[in-house]
């Protein structure tokens, strides 16, 4: 069934058409038309603005703004986010990434969405025209959006300061098992002064290690003072099964890829 | 169901079509122009069989709407071929024996090319990831990395 696609200049009069039933935002096509094409008669219309603000990558001062229609092929080649090229280059093929947008990342459900769950652990702020939502927030209200993102901006981590993990079975392009994105600060001492950690797969969106993060608080990133945080890796995860794996699986093996990140 | 206007240049020649609104490009190239050399495989993006290079970038045409391709130049391996003479890609997938059933030759074809266009010589581990979302069930992947850098040889042989 094909689609009536309605096309706008500004986001505000995108948004205004996206208040009729069953209509959808288009970003990259790689969630939406996929679900139209899967046979999803939910949507009926699709929206989409070409306003180019939305495709802007905006890095000064430490601080980044990413365009929601960004594509992660545009972060990965970016100069000034190297440090996020690693999580941008995670998710899909070379295709994918010409297409997938930073905005999709935000609502693609486990085990998609790699480079939202980067996003959560560098404590993102999503925008939209009725301003900024921190995404941890934003991420537990995706189901009723209907307010299009128009970007993400965060602080840029120093590049020793952010890592990320994607484990999947196929290489170089596999689907998650989990994906893993940690935000350190160390003291001089090199005991861990603040901690963010973010999980993919570890639920139906990306979420917090809450646990993990206060009990690594205060101690060196070393065999012995990762335990704790290992230990409670997997407190509050309710890991999707699918295909790739099981939730029993995921929550298996999760301490041993945060621990391998960890101590990397 | 509306009828909207598309144009953009496939191949090199301008076309121009009108197309029911929300058609994915895969279906108006297939279906409406005629060019069949993009296949459809899994229309969910994760197959490969439909990609083409849409203003220099490797794209999948079954997640792509063709109204949003106006005025943009397409690529797809129906073009490849000069006059009766065989792009050096698909000369050497032929001759590396690196196309089975060839459903998914085309899409590969176009992930090589994207590839060759800005590392002509590149090395195993970037035709791995060149390809890697493109899926054959026939070959193995070997006959068909082989084949991109046999053309790449080949290429730096003739620029030589």
């Amino acid at each position: 069934m094909a689609l009536a696609l309605q096309t706008f200049p500004t986001v505000k009069d995108a948004n205004a058409a996206l208040k009729a039933a069953g209509t959808r935002y288009l970003g990259g096509g790689t969630l939406v038309v996929r679900a139209a094409n899967e046979g999803d008669v939910s949507v009926s219309g699709l929206v989409m603005s070409t306003d180019p603000a939305l495709s802007a990558i905006a890095a000064a001062g430490g601080k980044v703004r990413i365009g929601a229609s960004v594509t992660m092929a545009a972060i990965a080649r970016h100069p000034d986010l190297g440090p996020l090229a690693k999580a941008a280059r995670a998710v899909g093929g070379p295709a994918i990434r010409n297409m997938a947008t930073v905005g999709g990342n935000l609502f693609a459900p486990a085990p998609y969405g790699d480079f939202a769950v980067a996003l959560l652990a560098l404590d993102a702020a999503v925008g939209t025209e009725d301003g900024e939502l921190p995404i941890e927030t934003f991420l537990a209200r995706r189901d009723g959006s209907r307010s299009i993102v128009t970007s993400v901006s965060f602080t840029l981590p120093k590049a020793d300061g952010f890592r990320f993990l994607k484990v999947s079975r196929v290489k170089p392009k596999g689907v998650s098992v989990l994906s893993i994105a940690a935000v350190l600060e160390q003291a001089a001492d090199g005991t861990v002064s603040s901690a963010r950690i973010a999980l993919g797969c570890m639920a139906d969106r990306p979420m917090r290690a809450k646990a993990a993060e206060k009990a690594l608080k205060g101690k060196k990133l070393d065999q012995n003072g990762i335990a704790a945080a290992l230990a409670a890796a997997t407190e509050g995860i309710a890991p999707i099964t699918d295909p790739i794996a099981s939730a029993w699986y995921r929550a298996e093996v999760l301490p041993i890829h945060l621990g391998r990140l960890l101590l990397a | 169901m509306a009828k909207v206007p598309v144009q953009f240049t496939l191949n090199g020649s301008e076309k121009a079509e009108f197309i029911d609104s929300g058609t994915t490009l895969l279906n108006a190239l297939r279906d409406k122009i005629g060019d069949t050399s993009p296949k459809g495989g899994c229309h969910q993006g994760t197959c490969g069989a439909c990609s083409v290079i849409i203003d220099g970038e490797l794209r999948l045409s079954c997640l792509t709407l063709a109204e949003t391709c106006n005025g943009a130049a397409i690529t797809t391996t129906s073009g490849l071929a000069e006059g009766g003479v065989l792009h050096p890609l698909q000369r050497a997938f032929l001759d590396t024996f690196a196309t089975q059933c060839g459903f998914c030759t085309p899409g590969m074809i176009m992930a090589a090319k994207v590839l060759l266009d800005h590392t002509p010589n590149p090395s195993r581990d970037e035709v791995v990831e060149a390809l890697s979302g493109n899926i054959c069930r026939c070959t193995g992947y070997e006959p068909i990395i082989q084949a991109v850098l046999t053309a790449a040889r080949a290429n730096s042989q003739n620029a030589a």
